[in-house]
């Protein structure tokens, strides 16, 4: 069954690394145009107040200054999900992150000191930073902008699923177990800030953006609906891109602001964001508070699940609002379920607001999921591992809410890190009076062939060999540094039998490139890489004919290998550049150029939310093991035991870095990450009190791939890249819990909420 | 009045003529005292390789040596770089394209993503590197160890990454000692 390739699934190094170690990559940091001014935004004082006046007289006076504008000066639509959000602010102020002014200037030091000399009169007004005061009837609205679609002025978004009869479940369980769970603000904390370089032509009325975007296609879609242009008129080149998670999947104010600047001056104008302004002014992961109810009959399976989700929205509305599109999943089709009813609402509140982040809500989910899975286990006495395994999925199931398991490796990734970590043999060593030691397993289902959250999750591919035979993919896919242009140009060498250095993929400019939808969904290499294959198939067909008129063969299945085509089972076969070659200069004269389309198989989930949403799906599961300290209540995490259903191997190496990259952001927000806010405020807006982990806090990962081969999959491949961190927090929340006989609710599980659980622990017996 | 007196202080500050050795090469530039040698390096000499993460110390992608130590370009005053010996990310290429080791290992072992941090990454790797082979050359017969898996570490505690769950990067300096020591 397994195919031997030549060069897929071979650990080969990210094929731009060489530029990356050498300073010598272009990220958006390094650009400088002819004439670039520098710009800068002003932030509102306050996280809820009436703006009564901006005076900007003084800043424009300014020498070094070129541009001031505020709401007054621009006639732009609102942009986000559901255009609730203004690019700069008029009336009044809802949130820190809030923009009131931008300045375009010779310097950034000039850009800044204008920023000072701005002059706003602020009428301060209570603010609402809870989402539940914010649903109370007395609260005010906050964002003015919604049609007031829901029962409640405040809703933003919200999301009905069920499946099963949920009451007659409810009668069939032995135990049923209720929690609430919160969740915590993280942000991307990407090591590359926020930046964009915007030129517009005054001559052709043409905008050039370099842009660190994620979704270039809807993002000229989004600019140009806000600066009320054509989208054809813009074009978006993205240059190396220093970190995206999620981050970048919408477009922020920062982004028409620095192209009003620029309209408004006709010169090309920067702006960066401080380390300080990228906490403030990013989104952040959804901050939700979860009830889960769950039941297991007397046999351990499990019989319902019933949800409510309360998301801390903040004032405007991103993507991330979408986010319970994949939370629904994981409850309703994660184990084998019969009955689910799934709540959530995102309501608006004066904190900042919340945007998408590798994962998209899955880490929540999963974390409030395989905790209440080891309370339902304890509550039936049955043992954590064989619970899992009962209700596994399995090849072939069709979910609840019809995802369709064509496979499923979620019972071999659960028996996989059960054996390896020694889960059923391995002695606890806890005699010790200090140190706890304990071993949490979870496991997840996310998207791995896209997700069809837009009318289309396709890509488009060109293809071309020249008459050297090298070979250029211009692809509408995206590269963020997780190594999808090496992939691509890995299935072309194994297909066409070239060389990888004479392989260029091209991917940065909507004016070049063909659609795509995004990087997002761990989607790329799935999506991508079949477009890619469709255009192989096609360019193959061109060039197999050729070969078989120029030796003469009636045979029209071809090797190709070491830049040569050869007719299978023979030896003499013709240099591909010669075919090349011999296509363009005889009759009927054609290039080596191919194009096709790939769009998955998935379905547009109905109104219900039921479909099969991507074009496979992916499994993994942890196991983790943690030391407690109960003097201190500091957590070391010991082993992770890893092991993922990635359809099929395509780049151990890169894979490799996934997994490894993903686990630390979730161990990160397992432990020590949280923006801390208060009224409205951000605490703790740097790396010195946002804790990320360094070096020193790596624990030992143990991966183990696990290989369903998806038909539909290039190469059998599924998506690999948000996976890694969704089962971590609850894994290591299930290990401390397992540790010190503890029920931990919220993260990150910082020092002092272990200490006050066992002082509580100890009070209570 | 605000902008008479920010103008006669901006044409107040005081210019340095400052000189020093920059990868290798004999440079001399005027600098006003709060420019940082961050800004110096990236806007003066437009080598864009070291990277502009924080600008407080906190998350080493500005890391240069200064006579062999690493240092965060970020915080240290470019007066302060008047006769010293400074190396960027772009003075570990040898003029033909060689790539350094610590470069080609970190390629090796894919220890690179969106590669903001790797500039820092490897100099940092660099700098522990240059104190080994320093400490080989200190009189006496003490067998120099080389670095520990966690001494590594501990090392590239002020190099943060956001990609890499920093894995890759540890595999890659640790092989270079490796080498070393057979």
């Amino acid at each position: 069954m397994k195919k031997e390739y030549k060069v897929i699934g071979k650990p080969i190094p990210k094929q731009d690394a060489n530029i990356r170690v050498t300073g010598k990559a272009i990220y958006g940091h390094d650009i400088l145009l002819p004439g670039m001014l520098y710009g800068a935004i002003l932030r509102t004082e306050h996280p809820s107040a009436i703006i009564e006046s901006i005076d900007v007289s003084e800043a424009i006076q300014l020498p070094g200054v070129h541009c001031v504008i505020t709401a007054d000066d621009v006639d732009v639509n609102n942009i986000g999900y559901k255009r609730d959000h203004p690019i700069l602010k008029k009336g009044e102020a809802n949130c820190t992150r809030d923009e009131i002014a931008a300045v375009a200037a010779d310097t950034k030091e000039i850009a800044q000191q204008a920023l000072r000399l701005i002059k706003v009169n602020y009428r301060i007004r209570k603010g609402v930073y809870d989402a539940f005061e914010a649903l109370d009837e007395s609260a005010p609205q906050i964002n003015k902008f919604i049609s007031g679609k829901f029962e409640n002025k405040n809703i933003a978004e919200k999301f009905h699923y069920e499946h099963g009869n949920l009451e007659e479940e409810k009668k069939k369980s032995k135990h049923i177990v209720s929690r609430r769970f919160t969740l915590p603000r993280m942000t991307h904390a990407c090591m590359a800030t926020s930046n964009i370089t915007a030129s517009f032509n005054n001559i052709d009325k043409k905008l050039l953006l370099y842009s660190s975007t994620q979704v270039p296609f809807l993002y000229q879609r989004d600019m140009a609906h806000a600066l009320k242009m054509n989208p054809s008129d813009i074009r978006v080149i993205q240059p190396v891109i220093g970190g995206g998670f999620g981050s970048k999947l919408d477009m922020h104010p920062f982004e028409p602001i620095c192209a009003l600047l620029s309209i408004k001056t006709g010169r090309p104008v920067q702006i960066i964001y401080s380390r300080e302004e990228e906490f403030i002014a990013s989104p952040i992961r959804q901050p939700m508070v979860i009830d889960l109810t769950a039941g297991v009959d007397k046999d351990g399976n499990f019989t319902f699940r019933e949800i409510n989700i309360i998301k801390d929205n903040g004032a405007y509305t991103s993507w991330g609002a979408t986010t319970p599109f994949v939370i629904m999943q994981a409850f309703s089709s994660l184990y084998k379920v019969k009955a689910c009813r799934f709540d959530a609402k995102a309501v608006y509140t004066n904190n900042i607001f919340a945007g998408s982040f590798r994962g998209y809500g899955n880490p929540q989910a999963t974390f409030a999921l395989e905790r209440v899975i080891d309370l339902l286990a304890g509550e039936l006495g049955m043992d954590k591992a064989d619970i899992r395994l009962l209700n596994a999925n399995e090849k072939g199931e069709v979910t609840g809410q019809g995802l369709h398991y064509d496979t499923c490796g979620h019972k071999e990734c659960l028996e996989t890190v059960i054996e390896h970590s020694g889960y059923r043999t391995r002695s606890l060593q806890n005699n010790d009076k200090r140190y706890k030691r304990g071993i949490g397993i979870a496991s997840m289902l996310h998207v791995g062939g896209g997700a069809k959250i837009y009318r289309s999750d396709g890509c488009g591919t060109t293809l071309k060999i020249d008459p050297y035979g090298y070979c250029t993919i211009i692809t509408g896919s995206n590269e963020i540094g997780q190594g999808s242009e090496t992939v691509l140009a890995m299935m072309a060498s194994e297909e066409l039998g070239i060389e990888l250095s004479k392989i260029k993929v091209i991917n940065t400019d909507t004016d070049v490139k063909p659609w795509d939808v995004g990087v997002h969904a761990s989607r790329t290499s799935f999506v991508a890489g079949n477009s890619l294959l469709g255009a192989i198939r096609i360019l193959k067909e061109k060039l197999n004919k050729k070969a078989a008129e120029f030796l003469k063969t009636s045979h029209f299945d071809f090797d190709y290998s070491d830049n040569m085509i050869i007719p299978v089972n023979t030896k003499e076969g013709i240099a591909l550049d010669k075919v090349v070659r011999e296509m363009h200069f005889s009759a009927p004269n054609e290039l080596a150029i191919a194009s096709f389309f790939y769009e998955p198989s998935s379905k547009f989930q109905d109104k219900d939310f039921k479909g099969n949403v991507s074009g496979t799906y992916a499994f993994a599961a942890q196991a983790i093991e943690v030391e407690v300290d109960t003097y201190t209540g500091n957590v070391k995490v010991l082993d992770i035991y890893v092991a993922q259903d990635v359809g099929k191997v395509l780049n151990p190496l890169l894979l490799g870095g996934q997994i490894e990259g993903g686990i630390l952001q979730g161990v990160g927000y397992a432990l020590t990450e949280e923006l801390l806010m208060k009224e409205g405020r951000i605490l703790n807006p740097n790396f010195h009190n946002y804790k990320m982990l360094t070096a020193s806090d790596i624990p030992d990962i143990h991966f183990y791939p696990v290989e369903t081969l998806d038909k539909e999959g290039p190469y059998g491949a599924k998506g690999v890249g948000e996976a890694p961190l969704i089962p971590t927090a609850a894994a290591i929340a299930n290990a401390i819990c397992n540790a010190l006989d503890l029920d931990v609710l919220d993260l990150p599980i910082i020092p002092e909420k272990i200490l006050t659980a066992l002082a509580e622990k100890k009070g209570t017996k | 009045m605000i902008k008479e007196h920010k103008e006669s202080r901006l044409k107040e500050e005081v210019l340095h003529v400052i000189s020093f050795m920059l990868n290798e090469r004999q440079v001399t530039c005027k600098i006003k005292s709060s420019t940082v040698l961050l800004d110096l390096i990236r806007d003066h000499f437009s080598l864009k390789g070291t990277k502009p993460g924080c600008y407080e110390g906190e998350c080493g992608a500005c890391t240069v040596l200064i006579n062999e130590a690493p240092v965060n370009s970020c915080l240290y005053l470019a007066v302060n770089a008047n006769g010293k010996n400074i190396t960027t990310i772009e003075g570990l290429v040898k003029s033909d394209g060689t790539l350094h080791p610590v470069q080609e290992s970190l390629i090796e072992h894919g220890a690179i993503q969106c590669g903001f941090c790797t500039s820092g990454m490897a100099m940092s790797i660099k700098a522990l590197m240059n104190q080994y082979e320093n400490a080989q050359h200190v009189p006496g017969d003490i067998r120099i160890e080389i670095p520990t898996r966690n001494e590594i570490k501990k090392y590239l505690e002020g190099n943060l990454c956001r990609c890499t769950g920093y894995v890759k990067i540890i595999d890659a300096a640790e092989q270079l000692f490796a080498k070393e020591d057979q």
